[in-house]
Parts: structure tokens; C-alpha cells; sequence
């Protein structure tokens, strides 16, 4: 549903994104790991609009869709979460579903907005109550209300920014299993950007490895954990970890 | 809300009723300079309210009023037409100075300076055809011979008066209307995070130019309306930087997020002006600007919600009854 070509980002003389192509299937979980600034966000930034490309092309359902403004990419199904959850904290968290279920879903009617609202809600596991505020949320609250504003818009394919960052264990966990439901029950696809590789490992289709800005490698999850170059990356920073991820993705795929 | 809806009513069947009950033409001069000038600041606290602080309005004032003015004096044209064509010049040059700002994220204190500029420009460019213009010295529509209808011309307070709350009333009815919208939150979000609205699927251009579009429109009437009514304008008094922070003044004073906010405001700075003007007389003149400039600082400091916005929310604090307690 998704094929991204040759896909390059430059600010200056830096190469942010250098030529990366993938694709993503219809229903599939997509995991994209890679150390801080290896240009997961910067691919999340242009696949959502809020970066213009310098080159290659992003094909949406048969659409070309590189350079599109935001609001145009969400109505084509597209929707996304912020790495740190952006809520309007002038408005109720209903009014933060609400107004992503209006205008993600090309204002139609502020009934079935509302309605939208309610389910995402409710999919995230908030109260669906009208005059809560944002202020009474904590971290992994936040998390869940950004979660909803993307999932209110009626995406297909939802880019999952980060969402365990700054979360305990079972907030994590419960997180992941909260990603694998929405695929699931709703149908969604999922890109998935994240630091912990643990549990990502754990709940993704597919891995994807970028580091400085070009993809390394690319397959399930318990072949690129074991692949040497993913490895290096990792290696010193973040060895335990993907140790770990390994283990357990050749548990998952021995089960 | 009921109860609302019949006070409200009844206010207005009272503020109908008094021309006729109550004649003395000063007062009711007071009150239709009050009646236009709400109606001005309310145009302005349209967008304002969401941040987007224009000192570009005294532009489309002016517009507004030497527009209708030119066009009645030298094609003859009604203001019946004059008015509209006046206030669509408006929104044509806040569409041209809004659209590039709002494309290129202009935003804050840049965007302020963007519409000080306007505001400038309309005033010099008034200035600069003082042949057609008047220039500083004002302009003055030609009385007209035939119908007053017409012409938009009537002699009598009363009438004045209704036209006045009719424009008032309708401003009013517009800022329910947005508030009520949809793009009243669209807008709100987009004042507290551009990126993150247009994420939700707001189209973060278009929303705020609209609401630019809106205010312009309005504020360009307000300005029509006062010429009508004054049958003289003048630079310094319907355009330029001075009447864009006189708005930005009371729509702050009275309170900017309530509807009868920017009413409260154009009170407090007619009323202020007018007794600058009877007990210091032409010794006082421009301190008015002065007062409000002192006055504005000290609002933004220690009372941002405006006198209105602070009582409203005072009152709703006492009703509830406070679980701390």
C-alpha cells in the first residue's frame, strides 16, 4: 500500500535521509529502529508532510503523494503521532479527538466526528467523558490521547512516532499489545518508529535499520536482530538490548 | 439557556426601545459611536482571539470608510453599493498581505509587523492623494439632494441609533456563530501548535486566512458605517497605526475571549476620549493614545482576560461550589 523510492532529504550539505526505499503491505506492522539521528523522524516527517522531499517518490494507494501538504496526506488516509505527544491544552481531551475526527476525515459532519471521537477513545482505553481536561493526564495518558487524535482521523496506514518513550514497563507493554489491537481489530497498517527495541521486536511484521540516514538492513525481526551490521550499530550503546530482542524474536519464531 | 435566550431578548427589545423613549442627542451621539465602535473591536477580536494580533485594522477601516466615501462623490455610486465593493476591497488586500504570512508561517510578533506595515500603508497612500483624498485634512461625503435612503444619509439620532445596534447585534451574532463552529476549535489549535493542527487534518492556511477574511469584511463595514454616520472622516481617525491599537486596546480591556468583551472596551475608551475632550479640551488631544498605551500594559501584565472576562470568570468560580473548600 505504501512504496517509498530513492527517497533523499538534504538540509545543506547534510544528508538526513540518503536514498531509502522500502514498501509496506496492506495490514502489516512495520518496525523502524535505528540510533538517535539516523533519520527515522526525518522519514516520518516527509511520509506525513511536514518535510518536503529533496528526491524520490512516496506512492500512497496508487497516488503519488511526496510534497503534499499535511492536512491533504491525513486526508488520504494517513495519519501519525509526535514523538512528544502535542496535545491543544486549550481544548477537552473530547475536543483533541473530536477536531482530528472532523478534519482528519474531511469535515463532513460534526456528529459522526464526535462518534469517531468516542471510538478512539475508547480504543485507547480513555474515558470517553466530554469535559476532562488535558492537564489531568500524565505521561503515558498523553501517549494514549495522541494515539487517539491519529486513529480519530480514519487513517489506513498510521506512523507511530516513538510511543514507549518515557513509559515503565507495563505502560510499554501494554502499548505494544495496544499497536498489535489496532491492527487487528481496526484493520490499520503500522509504521512504527522506536528507540526500545525490546518490545518493538516482540510486535512488528517487519524490521527496518537506518543509520546515518541510509537503510542497513531490512527483514523479521529475528533475522536483522542477529545480523551483524545491526549489531555494530547497536553494539556499546544499546548491545543488551538487542541481545535480548534477538532471544526473544528467535523464541517468538521457534513458538 | 433558556433564561439566557429571554434576557437577552429583553435587552435587546430595551436597547430598541430607547430612541424613542429617550431623546437627548448627545447621549444617543454617544451611544451610536459606541454601537460602531463595538462593533469595530469585535471585528478585530474575531481573529485576535486566537492569537493572531493584526495592528493592520485601522487599514481596513479606512478602507472601509474612504472607499464608500470616493466612490459616492465621484461616480455617485449608493453606498448601497459602495459598502459592499469597499469591503470586498478589504478583503481582497487581506487576503494578499494574509495568504503569503500564513503560507510562510508567519507568525507572533513577526505577523504583527507584517500588519503594522498595512496599517501604514493605507494611511500614507490616504495621505499621498490628498488631491481625491482630502488628505490629513479629512474628507467629507457630498450631502445628497434626493433620497436619503439612497444615499445613506439621514439627519435624525434614531435612526442612526438602530442602524448602529443592527450592525452591533449582527457582530455579535457572528462571534456566537464562530464560536460555535468547528473552526473556533480548528483555530485554537492551530494558535497552540501549527504542526500538531495540521496533523489533526487542519488545512492551517485556509483556516486562518478565513478568519481573516471574516474580521476584514467587518472591520471594513464598521468603517462605511462610521463615515455614514459622521459625514466626515479623517486619516487619523478611521485608518492608520493609532485606530489599529485603539482596538487592540479595548477588545484587550474589555476582554477578548467573551463576547461582549470588545462592547465593554469601546465603553471604557469612548467614554474616555469624550471626557478627555470636555474637561482638557484641544490641550488633551492625542492623550487618549497616551492613556491607552499605559492602560494596555498594565492589562497585559495583571489582567489578560480583560475587566469582563476576569468578572464572567469570577462569577462562574463563586457558583460552583468550590470542592477544596
Amino acid at each position: 500500500m505504501l512504496e517509498v523510492r530513492g527517497l533523499v532529504k538534504r538540509f545543506g550539505g547534510f544528508r538526513a535521509v540518503n536514498n531509502v526505499s522500502f514498501s509496506v503491505d496492506q495490514g502489516e506492522i512495520l518496525g523502524l529502529i535505528g540510533p538517535n539521528g539516523s533519520g527515522k523522524s526525518t522519514i516520518f516527517n516527509m511520509l506525513s508532510g511536514t518535510l518536503t522531499p529533496t528526491a524520490g517518490s512516496i506512492v500512497f494507494d496508487g497516488h503519488e503523494i511526496a510534497g503534499l501538504a499535511p492536512h491533504r496526506i491525513i486526508n488520504r488516509g494517513i495519519g501519525r503521532t509526535f514523538q512528544i505527544p502535542r496535545p491543544f491544552r486549550r481544548l477537552s481531551r473530547f475536543e483533541n479527538v473530536a477536531l482530528a475526527g472532523f478534519y482528519g476525515q474531511g469535515r463532513h459532519s460534526r456528529a459522526k466526528a464526535e462518534e469517531a471521537a468516542e471510538r478512539a477513545l475508547a480504543m485507547v482505553g480513555l474515558p470517553t467523558d466530554r469535559r476532562a481536561t488535558v492537564d489531568g493526564l500524565g505521561a503515558a495518558g498523553l501517549k494514549k490521547l495522541e494515539l487517539a487524535k491519529a486513529l480519530a482521523t480514519g487513517p489506513k496506514l498510521l506512523l507511530a512516532d516513538e510511543s514507549l518513550g518515557g513509559l515503565d514497563e507495563t505502560e510499554m507493554e501494554q502499548a505494544a499489545d495496544m499497536l498489535r489491537r489496532i491492527r487487528d481489530d481496526l484493520g490499520i497498517t503500522i509504521i512504527w518508529v522506536e528507540h526500545i527495541m525490546g518490545v518493538l521486536m516482540r510486535v512488528v511484521d517487519r524490521v527496518m535499520v537506518l543509520d546515518h540516514g541510509e537503510k542497513i538492513s531490512e527483514g523479521l525481526p529475528s533475522a536483522v536482530a542477529a545480523d551483524p551490521r545491526v549489531i555494530e550499530v547497536y553494539l556499546g550503546t544499546d548491545a543488551e538490548t538487542t541481545q535480548a530482542a534477538a532471544a526473544e524474536a528467535r523464541r517468538r519464531a521457534g513458538g | 439557556m433558556k433564561g439566557r435566550l429571554a434576557a437577552g431578548i429583553a435587552g435587546l427589545a430595551a436597547l430598541i426601545a430607547l430612541p424613542f423613549v429617550y431623546r437627548d442627542p448627545y447621549h444617543l451621539h454617544i451611544l451610536v459611536l459606541i454601537l460602531i465602535w463595538s462593533f469595530a473591536y469585535t471585528s478585530w477580536s474575531i481573529m485576535g482571539r486566537f492569537g493572531l494580533v493584526s495592528l493592520g485594522h485601522g487599514g481596513f477601516m479606512g478602507i472601509g470608510a474612504y472607499v464608500t466615501a470616493l466612490l459616492w462623490n465621484h461616480l455617485g455610486l449608493s453606498p448601497w453599493i459602495g459598502i459592499p465593493l469597499s469591503m470586498a476591497a478589504a478583503g481582497a488586500l487581506a487576503l494578499v498581505v494574509g495568504y503569503p504570512c500564513f503560507r510562510f508561517r508567519i507568525t507572533g510578533h513577526y505577523f504583527v509587523l507584517v500588519t503594522l506595515a498595512l496599517s501604514g500603508i493605507v494611511l500614507q497612500v490616504v495621505t499621498a492623494t490628498r488631491d481625491y483624498t482630502g488628505g490629513s485634512l479629512g474628507y467629507t461625503p457630498n450631502r445628497t439632494r434626493g433620497s436619503g435612503l439612497l444615499a445613506l444619509q439621514f439627519d435624525d439620532k434614531t435612526t442612526w441609533y438602530l442602524i448602529a445596534l443592527a450592525v452591533w447585534v449582527g457582530g455579535l451574532l457572528i462571534w456566537h456563530w464562530i464560536d460555535r463552529s468547528m473552526s473556533r476549535y480548528a483555530l485554537e489549535a492551530i494558535s497552540e501548535d501549527e504542526d500538531a493542527a495540521a496533523a489533526a487534518g487542519i488545512n492551517v492556511t485556509a483556516e486562518k486566512l478565513k478568519i481573516t477574511l471574516i474580521s476584514a469584511l467587518m472591520t471594513a463595514l464598521a468603517g462605511a458605517i462610521y463615515c455614514q454616520y459622521q459625514m466626515f472622516i479623517a486619516p487619523d481617525v478611521v485608518s492608520g497605526i493609532a485606530v489599529s491599537l485603539q482596538m487592540v486596546f479595548a477588545a484587550i480591556v474589555g476582554g477578548l475571549y467573551v463576547s461582549f468583551g470588545p462592547t465593554v472596551g469601546a465603553i471604557i475608551t469612548i467614554l474616555l476620549a469624550e471626557t478627555l475632550r470636555i474637561g482638557f479640551g484641544t490641550q488633551a488631544v492625542g492623550w487618549d493614545n497616551l492613556v491607552y498605551g499605559v492602560l494596555l500594559v498594565l492589562f497585559i501584565i495583571f489582567l489578560p482576560k480583560g475587566i469582563l472576562g476576569s468578572l464572567l470568570e469570577r462569577v462562574k468560580l463563586q457558583r460552583k461550589p468550590s470542592p477544596a473548600a
